[in-house]
């Protein structure tokens, strides 16, 4: 039998202001509480589910039918990271639609949304106005809010507040991890700094450049795109400090959260920009970048989720659509005297990128790794691997 | 921006004909609305008099001239523009523009191509050139290999990998080709095909494959974006402008989505476009794999879809583009503050299904392949795929309610009619699942997306689940309030509710039943905005559509009751297309100029009025009652204006009348009195006006009656039809028996109107607006062919040039009379046909007519602002200008698309068959006969003229025709009867024998083949056409040959009258403003 809204359970999205929005249950039936984001994306929610910048949140999708192509199968490579998936697992704390698709249809899919969400169990909300959710966020700015179900009480309101939370810390790695090529090794974060940089020294025979990534909740793809220029990644904790390393370059992830959580990493920044050795950032690593040099952060009223963001390239005529999800933003007033904005987002004028105006450190706030979105900015992967 | 340029041509794609529509008004409007505003002078170069972008104030310097290298140069010498466009005009313009530039014309009178550079045009034309760029940056295109041997045809099939088609080169009508899955088949068809050729095309066959479109914009700085991708419902093998379409691409992942965008990108870069492309892929449905199938270098019926379904104003950024401008120069013209360098995102989804009207002709081909037959689309906006199919389905305006609860198809073979399309096969699909066909069953036969199956079948579902609902004589209640909202959810119309719980008894009531029921459960349409970003950023956009799928509202409405609604014309049709949407257009300019809030409803996407900032409020939705109703719930509006937009808004006016709606202008009682042909008759009896006797039978009995009482030939009008066209001339008794016996069920049901059919008369129309029964300015036009040819097919002069005056006065008297009587207040148009002094009313409509915009442009007085003055109740002086007064003439020319119709009988009757039209002004008839001619595609003959000329009346009437012919040399040869007529009056000419009389030579068709003929002439006997006649080679072949064909002897004899006194040089050169 075709499931519709007359045999699923119902679900009440409830935010903080007290508004209510009802659908339908299509996931698993799980209380949760997180903060309330939409993303204006049309395709790519495999890809955003895996996405560990979207720990803690409840993802609102603009584009009402969901669920379409399915889910492609769980594959895992070699050397340990998925095929088609950011990460290992959905990090959304739940997922509002306005029109789950019950069928899907895609050479690759092997299960429904459905069934992916329960078994992770990872609420869903379908039938909702997510257009009226949209604006209601919009107007008021990114909000908490919490899924309830039918004949479950609704019980108080308690919660953490999400800019009070080291979401980084939650979804970072626990270990370091060397990829090379398909392989992988992992080590404790004890192990000492002569030991890895003795594992590494081998690469560097080969002529392999070696980058370290500083994990704040990376996405596979970003290891991917290093993989694929050849690099070897060293993979570490997002408080780890690697300045004792012997590295080539310093690349810093994406992920969740309110960077000034992140204390630990921005000292080790810090430190690293004493050198010369070249340094990019993606989104959390734009922002933890930026703090390191001497900026602030500000939290933006709803954020940029979505694929289609126009950026451009400070100064020049090239222009760029952008896949982006971040909710804070790097206070371009502050830059250090040494720093300069690289990118600017055309819509609202924030600050989409910085560099230094004398050593190689530069990042974006877009993810030019995209998975989902545009393929456009993939181009800063290939300049920071010429600057090795 | 480039600073030297101060004066821009424009070319325009002519009259509307199958594939090169309406869409090109649009995107000619919004190039010329972008360039003026920087300042820049314009000149427009359009035959195609019912365009908005020929209206006043639009461009500054228009001309009614055919877009030909000939007399685009001539324009060129004479304005000396700085720079041209040339992707604002279809094929058409971009044909020509390559023929200029070919011949160094550009060059020579330094005219800059903006935009994309011819080369880059020239690339993406020429097969070899595209497929060889492509290749230069290793992109995939659909390539065929020819072998000579049975090795290399398997090499060639291993490489490109099976399946493969395979095909006999030379050989036509597809003779020896086929599919191959493996290496066995292969070699048995490819040994039969080289037994019809020597060399066979080896092509890896993409059967099943998807159909995936993007809209690529790149400006001149290399920065580049997608607007809008779509994916094709019907798999690869239907032409896109004939498969249903959905934006965005539903059943692409992200990777799939992105791939292909990437391509698109890299494809355009690679070929330099500046300004706007399309990229059509084909798509492996199981795989990643991928073929480009075409660029098209220009604004296309896709990117008009693009835009609608976007909100991106993709003409107008193209413009602004090739003025040199970058992307990030230009504003999101929706948001005002965002930039122009961006991607739409959607939160609805559109779906696109093209109307067919091949029911309009005579031995059509139905099915569906790889040529375009359908004349017009429309465009559905939902929040769930069912919610847009099924609003789409009613759109399209044959019948149909939607996905379920149609009238019952007969279909004798489902799985056949699955298997090869026709433009009913989405009703197949709706039959099939009825008769218990399985998606998967379906799948396998249609090869359609199992994505879009099971959303059909889902409606399907929900319509058997109402169907258990026996209504009859149960207390309504007892419907599940959640079964109803999911049907509307899902798209379902109040009538398809209504007739699936069995209210079938009066569906009218029913569905209004229906309608109450909702109300009291809170079963409402929300309005929603289209804004380009999903409601990321506030925007002030007053572009909306109605679903049922969300629980608020994105308008605050005033309540003022100040909002002025303007039913728009819907989907483009053989007889109702771009002159209604220039008539909605006008009417919405005069609102706002006066201060109301104009608001329109229409669902056309290669519409003007369809451009959101035409109107205040624009709803992109439906127009039925329903709808309808729903928006005047929300709008409150102070009125409606149903007199503008064709038909579909003039049948509404009753039923919204019922419901207290405040119709402006003309009455709705007034408006059924001339419509109700009952009502309509005995109201001119009343009156002492005469008009043709008809009676409406039910008996073959009383039929014979009224024949031996008129007369032959009559009029035969079915109300129940069962084959083939509505209408039917009939000469004799047998005619009579046989179309009523083949095509006709009379019955005491289905009535018969026959209609007494007046030979050799003049028909003569009124085009005039009334205020409260008193005409306050009219045009009367005269058809040069005589009654019988359908008035949108008919050559019309205005002002009328050989009418007695005698004729005019009575004319006059009796509209004066029509309209005192129906109290006319707004747009009318009445048919006359006129013999001697005597003259009969054929018809009167209430409304604007077909031939308003060329009225009004030839007269130079915008007749709907009138109109609408007068319905808006503004004080409306006469003008003190008339027809009388003019020094020229203008003709309104029909374009045919009889090549686009395979098999078609390219005759015209008393049923219309043109798809377009244009109008060109001349010094006098013959001038603007000749150029009106030129301009729907015939040609001045070299040499050679093949005459049949049908009738001894006809052959009378084309006599001095063709002295004049042979007298300029022209080598004239006729068939049979013809001959003997022109050698019996000394007219030199040649025998030629018509295909049944086989053996002998010269062979009239052979001639054709040959292309020793230069233009035909083919009169057929008599009205009733079809049947493989000898005319019908002939006619067919002129068709298929791309030979010029004229079949009316009227027409023939002025057009032969204008190219024997004057010379295409002798035409002048003259813009609309300077007559």
């Amino acid at each position: 039998m075709i499931k519709d809204m007359r045999n699923r359970k119902k679900a009440i999205l409830i935010l903080e202001d007290g508004s209510q929005f009802e659908g339908w249950s299509f996931g698993a039936e799980k209380e949760v509480a997180g903060e309330v984001v939409f993303n204006t994306a049309m395709t790519g929610y495999p890809e955003s589910l895996t996405d560990p910048s979207y720990a803690g949140q409840l993802m609102v999708l603009t584009y009402p039918l969901v669920g379409n192509y399915g889910v492609p199968p769980f594959t895992i490579m070699d050397n340990g990271l998925p095929v088609y998936m950011e990460s290992e697992k959905i990090h959304v704390e739940a997922m509002i639609v306005s029109d789950y698709s019950e069928e899907y249809s895609h050479w690759n899919a092997c299960e429904s949304l459905e069934s992916w969400l329960v078994r992770e169990g990872i609420p869903g909300v379908t039938g909702i106005d997510t257009r009226a959710l949209t604006k209601k966020i919009r107007e008021r700015g990114v909000m908490m809010g919490r899924v309830v179900f039918e004949g479950v009480d609704k019980g108080q309101w308690e919660m953490e507040n999400y800019g009070d939370i080291n979401y980084v810390d939650r979804v970072s790695c626990k270990e370091i991890i060397i990829y090379e090529n398909n392989a992988s090794r992992s080590f404790p974060v004890d192990t000492p700094v002569d030991e890895i940089n003795c594992q590494l020294s081998i690469d560097n025979c080969q002529s392999r450049k070696r980058v370290v990534l500083l994990d704040c909740g990376v996405k596979a793809n970003i290891i991917r795109s290093l993989l694929n220029r050849n690099l070897t990644v060293v993979r570490v904790p997002w408080n780890y400090d690697f300045n004792g390393l012997d590295y080539d370059g310093l690349f810093l992830s994406n992920g969740p959260g309110d960077p000034d959580t992140c204390e630990a990493a921005v000292r080790n920044i810090r430190e690293a920009l004493q050198g010369d050795r070249p340094i990019c950032g993606i989104c959390m690593g734009n922002q933890l970048l930026a703090k390191a040099g001497g900026a602030t952060i500000y939290k933006l009223k709803y954020g940029h989720r979505s694929h289609n963001q126009p950026v451009r390239m400070v100064g020049t005529e090239r222009c760029f659509i952008t896949s982006q999800n971040h909710g804070y933003a790097v206070d371009e007033k502050t830059l250090g005297a040494d720093w300069e904005p690289l990118f600017v987002n055309m819509n609202d004028g924030t600050n989409e990128g910085i560099r230094h105006r004398t050593k190689p450190f530069f990042s974006s706030q877009f993810h030019p790794e995209a998975c989902g979105g545009p393929l456009d900015t993939d181009f800063i992967f290939d300049k920071f691997t010429a600057l090795l | 921006m480039i600073e030297e340029i101060k004066k821009v041509l424009i070319l325009g794609s002519g009259a509307l004909k199958i594939g090169e529509a309406g869409e090109f008004d649009y995107s000619g409007s919004q190039a010329l609305k972008a360039i003026k505003e920087e300042g820049i002078e314009t000149v427009l170069i359009n035959p195609n008099i019912a365009t908005v972008q020929t209206s006043e104030g639009v461009a500054d310097r228009v001309y009614f001239l055919p877009v030909t290298p000939f007399f685009v140069e001539k324009v060129i010498a004479k304005e000396r523009p700085d720079g041209i466009l040339l992707a604002f005009g279809g094929q058409t313009a971009l044909n020509c523009g390559v023929v200029l530039y070919q011949s160094g014309v550009l060059e020579k009178y330094n005219v800059r191509v903006l935009g994309t550079p011819v080369q880059a045009i020239m690339d993406t034309e020429d097969r070899e050139l595209f497929v060889q760029r492509l290749d230069e940056i290793g992109v995939k295109t659909i390539k065929s290999e020819a072998v000579e041997t049975i090795e290399d045809a398997r090499r060639a099939a291993r490489e490109v990998g099976y399946p493969v088609i395979v095909r006999a080169a030379y050989a036509l009508g597809g003779l020896g080709s086929g599919f191959c899955d493996n290496e066995e088949e292969l070699n048995v068809l490819v040994e039969k095909a080289f037994s019809f050729s020597p060399q066979v095309l080896v092509e890896k066959s993409l059967k099943g494959w998807k159909e995936v479109e993007y809209e690529v914009v790149r400006d001149r700085f290399d920065n580049c974006i997608t607007v809008c991708n779509m994916e094709n419902f019907d798999p690869l093998g239907i032409h896109t402008g004939e498969s249903i379409v959905i934006a965005p691409s539903q059943t692409l992942s992200n990777t799939d989505y992105h791939k292909l965008r990437s391509l698109a990108i890299r494809i355009i870069r690679h070929i330099g476009i500046v300004g706007e492309c399309n990229v059509q892929y084909a798509y492996d449905p199981e795989s990643e794999d991928y073929r480009v199938i075409e660029v098209n270098a220009r604004l296309s019926r896709s990117s008009a879809l693009a835009s609608k379904a976007t909100g991106y104003p993709l003409a107008f950024v193209a413009a602004k583009l090739g003025l040199g401008y970058g992307l990030f120069d230009l504003k999101n013209s929706v948001t005002k503050t965002t930039s122009a360098f961006f991607e739409p995102a959607l939160d609805y989804v559109v779906c696109k299904i093209p109307r067919w009207d091949l029911g309009k002709f005579h031995g059509v081909d139905r099915e569906l392949g790889s040529s375009m037959k359908s004349v017009g689309e429309v465009m559905a906006i939902g929040r769930t795929f069912e919610e847009a199919i099924q609003k789409g389905l009613r759109m399209i305006g044959q019948g149909m309610h939607g996905f379920v609860e149609n009238k019952e198809l007969v279909i004798p073979d489902i799985d056949k009619a699955l298997h090869e399309p026709t433009d009913r096969r989405i009703f197949v699909i709706s039959k099939a699942f009825r008769a218990g066909y399985t998606v998967d069953q379906i799948h396998e036969l249609t090869m359609i997306d199992r994505w879009f199956l099971q959303k059909l079948y889902g409606i399907m579902q929900t319509s058997k689940e109402l169907h258990a609902y026996d209504l009859k004589g149960v207390n309504r209640w007892r419907l599940d309030p959640q079964l109803i909202r999911l049907a509307k959810r899902q798209g379902f119309s109040d009538f398809q509710i209504a007739r699936a719980i069995g209210l079938d008894d009066d569906l009218e009531k029913g569905m209004m039943l229906v309608r109450q029921y909702r109300k009291e459960h809170d079963i409402l349409p929300v309005v929603k905005q289209i804004d380009t970003l999903a409601a990321e950023y506030p925007a002030k956009t007053n572009y909306l559509y109605l679903t049922y799928n969300g629980t608020e509202n994105d308008i605050d409405y005033e309540r003022d009751h100040r909002s002025i609604i303007v039913l728009g014309s819907g989907a483009y049709r053989i007889g109702s297309s771009v002159e209604f949407d220039w008539c909605g257009v006008q009417a919405l300019n005069t609102i706002r100029k006066e201060g109301w809030r104009g608001v329109m409803i229409n669902y056309n996407p290669e519409t003007v009025s369809t451009d959101y900032d035409m109107c205040d409020r624009l709803y992109f939705d439906e127009l039925t009652f329903e709808r309808v109703m729903d928006i005047i719930d929300l709008e409150t509006p102070h009125g409606v204006i149903v007199s503008t937009g064709g038909q579909i808004p003039n049948n509404l006016a009753m039923r919204l009348d019922e419901q207290h709606v405040n119709i402006l202008g003309t009455s709705a009682k007034s408006i059924d009195n001339a419509e109700d042909r009952d009502k309509f008759s005995a109201m001119l009896d009343r009156i002492g006006v005469d008009q043709p006797e008809w009676s409406a039978l039910t008996s073959m009995d009383d039929i014979n009656a009224f024949v031996r009482k008129v007369g032959f030939p009559v009029l035969v009008r079915p109300s129940y039809v069962l084959s083939g066209a509505a209408m039917n001339v009939c000469s004799n008794q047998e005619e009579l028996e046989r179309f009523l016996k083949l095509a006709a069920n009379v019955s005491q049901k289905h009535p018969v109107v026959v209609s007494q059919f007046i030979e050799h008369a003049k028909e003569v129309e009124m085009d005039a607006v009334a205020d409260k029964g008193e005409i306050i300015m009219y045009a009367i036009s005269e058809h040069i062919e005589f009654a019988g040819v359908h008035s949108g097919d008919a050559t019309i002069q205005f002002p009328a040039q050989k009418l007695y005056v005698e004729t005019v006065r009575r004319i006059k008297r009796i509209s004066k009379q029509i309209a005192k009587e129906l109290n006319i207040s707004g747009p009318f148009n009445i048919q006359y046909l006129a013999k001697g002094n005597e003259i009969k009313v054929i018809e009167c409509n209430l409304r604007a007519s077909r031939s308003f915009p060329f009225v009004s442009k030839v007269l130079k007085i915008n007749f709907i602002e009138l109109a609408t003055r007068v319905m808006l109740g503004l004080p409306v002086e006469k003008p003190n200008k008339n027809e009388f007064d003019l020094d020229y003439v203008g003709i309104k020319a029909s374009q045919f698309s009889f090549n686009r119709l395979q098999k078609a009988d390219p005759v015209l009757g008393v049923d219309m068959a043109s798809t377009g039209e244009v109008g060109c002004l001349g010094d006098d008839v013959s001038e603007a006969v000749l150029t009106s001619m030129l301009a729907v595609g015939q040609r001045i003959p070299e040499k050679n003229i093949l005459l049949s000329t049908g009738t001894p009346k006809q052959k009378v009437a084309m006599l001095d025709a063709a002295k004049l012919l042979a007298d300029k040399g022209y080598r004239l040869f006729a068939t049979g009867g013809t001959y003997r007529f022109l050698q019996e009056n000394n007219i030199p000419c040649s025998l030629v024998y018509w295909p049944s009389e086989e053996g002998k030579t010269p062979q009239a068709l052979s001639m054709l083949h040959e292309r020793k003929i230069d233009l035909v002439v083919n009169i057929p006997r008599d009205l009733s056409a079809g049947e493989l006649t000898n005319g019908y080679k002939i006619r067919r072949a002129a068709i298929d040959l791309n030979i010029p064909l004229i079949t009316n002897a009227r027409l023939a004899s002025a057009f032969i009258k204008a190219f024997c006194t004057m010379s295409m040089d002798d035409i002048h050169i003259k813009s609309w403003q300077e007559y």
